[in-house]
């Protein structure tokens, strides 16, 4: 019994982990999610969201595809609004003031919460070591010892000893895997409190995969990490805390949040249960 | 180990299994006689005669030849297959003939006019019925490279910056411009020249000088920069501007570091397909920009001439051996102009989509 079997393992893969407990990190800020509502035109894609990320923990967001994760993601960094037709409610608040209040500087909110995109997206003018380093040309932000920041991103992304010889070499001779990690080291060196990750491993191999994970739970030390993603082996491996989005043909909406091994060995919800035994989705 | 793997990697050699075989390339060959053999026998029982009869006749008796071959061979759907081939050789042939035709004219004739005082002297002390070793294009080189720099140097900020607003900013008048500068790109020329003529040196200036005629090919440049840049940016994945936007830059920032650098080749190619575009013009130059014969290097003052004003006024005002030699040396020298922007422009594109 396939089914049977799954969350058994899920759940034991879960509790190996130690759930942080909110306010037990003093680091950074943690994010705050209020009444979150989003549209794109007349569809309404996500309802009533209201989900606190403590600072210093990992929280995954997981459900079937269309079920509003991406979008949810997008909006606690103002990255939603880039679409022309999207709209949206509620309140985000990042250290207890919200992001989306009428004359808050958005850039200085990119810069605290930062973004790794689906696709590996380094910018293909630069080199490696460019690329790094490019989030401090780009905000104008003046950094003493750029060599040392440059360095430290690389190893924290796990990509240092890969590349530190080939620092002046264009990104796109860098693999699938490898590029992905250069964006993370990219959006480390504007050091954000906050990172935002949408399906960071979709598209790669899985020793690849295996390197991200390793960086996410090196770098949830120092930062409150928010993970969107398919997988829930991987949700189980590198998340505290797991929440569980759906759509029922309407808006996509929370179902349950947890701690990661309780959703996967104690789902509260049905639908919730159903989707981490594999019944659907 | 298998004794079959052994076997296959002890004789396996390179080859083509889906090349024709002896047979179908004999085939091929026999159409192609009889098709000649037929459009031969067309030349000499019917009305078509000379060159073109002759390829006219070739390629419709091919068409037919080969289509009954296909048929027979290998049903319908082949023969229909074929039919098609041939008519897409026959228009690659239409398209083409004109194209070599012209070049090939044109660099033979106008070799013999080729000298190096063509370079260096101008048509101030010389008419265009002198021989061809008196006077030279020098103000007419002066003058295109004159008004096309100073063109150029309008056009790029007005285009490049047209073309972001289509593609960065969005705006609402997005929609409309785009449409315009479409629209634009199809001006006649010379409406282009009786414009600035109209709206700036009657009322105006009251002079024609080589800065009218920089204006009049701007307004020629701009649509067709414009366009091509925003082509090359709208292939830029939004990923990009994203990632950019995502670190905490400016739009600003972002399309001044991460766009722009990542089309860097594309705008090249624009502003290169741009200057092609203007260099060989006449009709705005010749309403505006006055035409002058001595070397000028004033873009403000006095008439300036051009290129194509040398080639259209030494076909107009001559009628001699000598006149007909300027004309085609003008044509040249024109020309190879073009193909050189164009092979640089090619060159520019290719290498950025091989790294």
């Amino acid at each position: 019994m396939k089914s049977a079997t799954t969350p058994q393992s899920l759940a034991s893969v879960a509790a190996s982990r130690e759930t942080k407990k909110p306010g037990t990190m003093p680091i950074g800020s943690g994010l705050e999610a209020r009444g979150v509502h989003a549209w794109f035109g007349k569809k309404h894609a996500l309802k009533d969201v209201t989900l606190d990320f403590a600072a210093g923990t990992v929280t995954a967001l997981i459900g079937p595809s269309g079920c509003g994760k991406s979008t949810f993601l997008r909006t606690l960094n103002r990255m939603h609004e880039f679409i022309p037709t999207a709209a949206l409610a509620g309140e985000v608040l990042l250290g207890g003031k919200d992001i989306y209040a009428p004359g808050t500087d958005v850039t200085k909110i990119r810069l605290r919460i930062g973004m790794v995109f689906q696709k590996p997206n380094p910018f293909p003018s630069m080199t490696i070591g460019q690329n790094v380093l490019s989030g401090l040309k780009l905000a104008q932000l003046k950094v003493s010892h750029q060599d040392d920041l440059l360095e430290e991103c690389l190893v924290r992304a796990g990509l240092w000893d890969e590349v530190k010889d080939r620092l002046g070499e264009h990104a796109s001779a860098l693999s699938g895997g490898q590029q992905q990690r250069l964006c993370i080291a990219r959006s480390l060196a504007v050091r954000p409190e906050v990172l935002l990750m949408d399906e960071p491993c979709s598209a790669l191999d899985p020793g690849s995969t295996f390197r991200i994970e390793q960086t996410i739970s090196e770098l949830s030390q120092s930062m409150t990490i928010v993970i969107v993603t398919h997988n829930m082996q991987q949700a189980a491996r590198v998340s505290d805390y797991s929440a569980f989005m759906l759509s029922d043909g309407g808006p996509g909406e929370l179902i349950e949040v947890a701690p990661t091994n309780e959703l996967f060995s104690r789902p509260r919800d049905k639908r919730t249960e159903d989707y981490v035994t594999g019944r659907f989705g | 180990m298998s004794t079959s793997t052994e076997s296959t990697t002890a004789v396996a050699t390179p080859g083509y299994p889906w090349e024709p075989t002896l047979k179908e390339k004999r085939g091929k060959f026999l159409v192609f006689v009889a098709a000649l053999l037929a459009s031969i026998a067309l030349l000499f029982g019917t009305g078509l005669n000379g060159k073109l009869g002759w390829v006219i006749g070739f390629f419709l008796s091919f068409t037919v030849i080969s289509f009954a071959y296909e048929y027979r061979r290998a049903g319908k759907p082949a023969a229909q297959d074929s039919l098609l081939t041939s008519i897409s050789r026959f228009a690659i042939f239409l398209a083409v003939v004109p194209i070599v035709s012209i070049i090939v004219t044109v660099v033979v004739k106008g070799w013999r006019g080729l000298h190096w005082g063509l370079f260096t002297q101008d048509m101030s002390q010389a008419t265009v019925n002198d021989p061809i070793t008196n006077g030279g294009m020098l103000a007419a080189i002066v003058g295109t490279l004159v008004m096309v720099s100073l063109a150029l140097l309008f056009t790029l900020p007005i285009s490049i910056l047209t073309a972001l607003y289509l593609t960065e900013i969005k705006g609402k008048f997005a929609r409309p411009i785009r449409f315009l500068v479409q629209a634009m790109s199809g001006v006649p020329s010379i409406v282009a020249g009786l414009f600035i003529l109209s709206s700036i040196v009657y009322p105006i200036t009251g002079q024609r000088n080589g800065l009218m005629g920089a204006l009049a090919l701007s307004i020629l440049m701009i649509p067709t920069v414009a366009r091509t840049a925003e082509e090359v940016l709208l292939l830029i994945p939004n990923d990009l501007r994203e990632a950019g936007l995502a670190l905490g830059a400016t739009q600003w920032r972002t399309v001044a570091m991460v766009v722009v650098p990542a089309v860097k080749s594309g705008l090249v190619t624009a502003i290169i397909l741009g200057i092609a575009r203007v260099i060989g013009e006449t009709a705005p130059i010749l309403l505006v920009s006055g035409g002058g014969e001595a070397t000028n290097f004033n873009p403000v003052s006095g008439p300036m001439g051009s290129i194509p004003y040398y080639v259209w006024k030494a076909f107009l005002l001559g009628g001699t051996e000598e006149s007909s030699q300027r004309t085609w040396a003008g044509l040249l020298v024109l020309l190879a102009w073009v193909l050189i922007l164009f092979t640089i422009a090619r060159y520019i594109s290719t290498r950025t989509q091989k790294r």
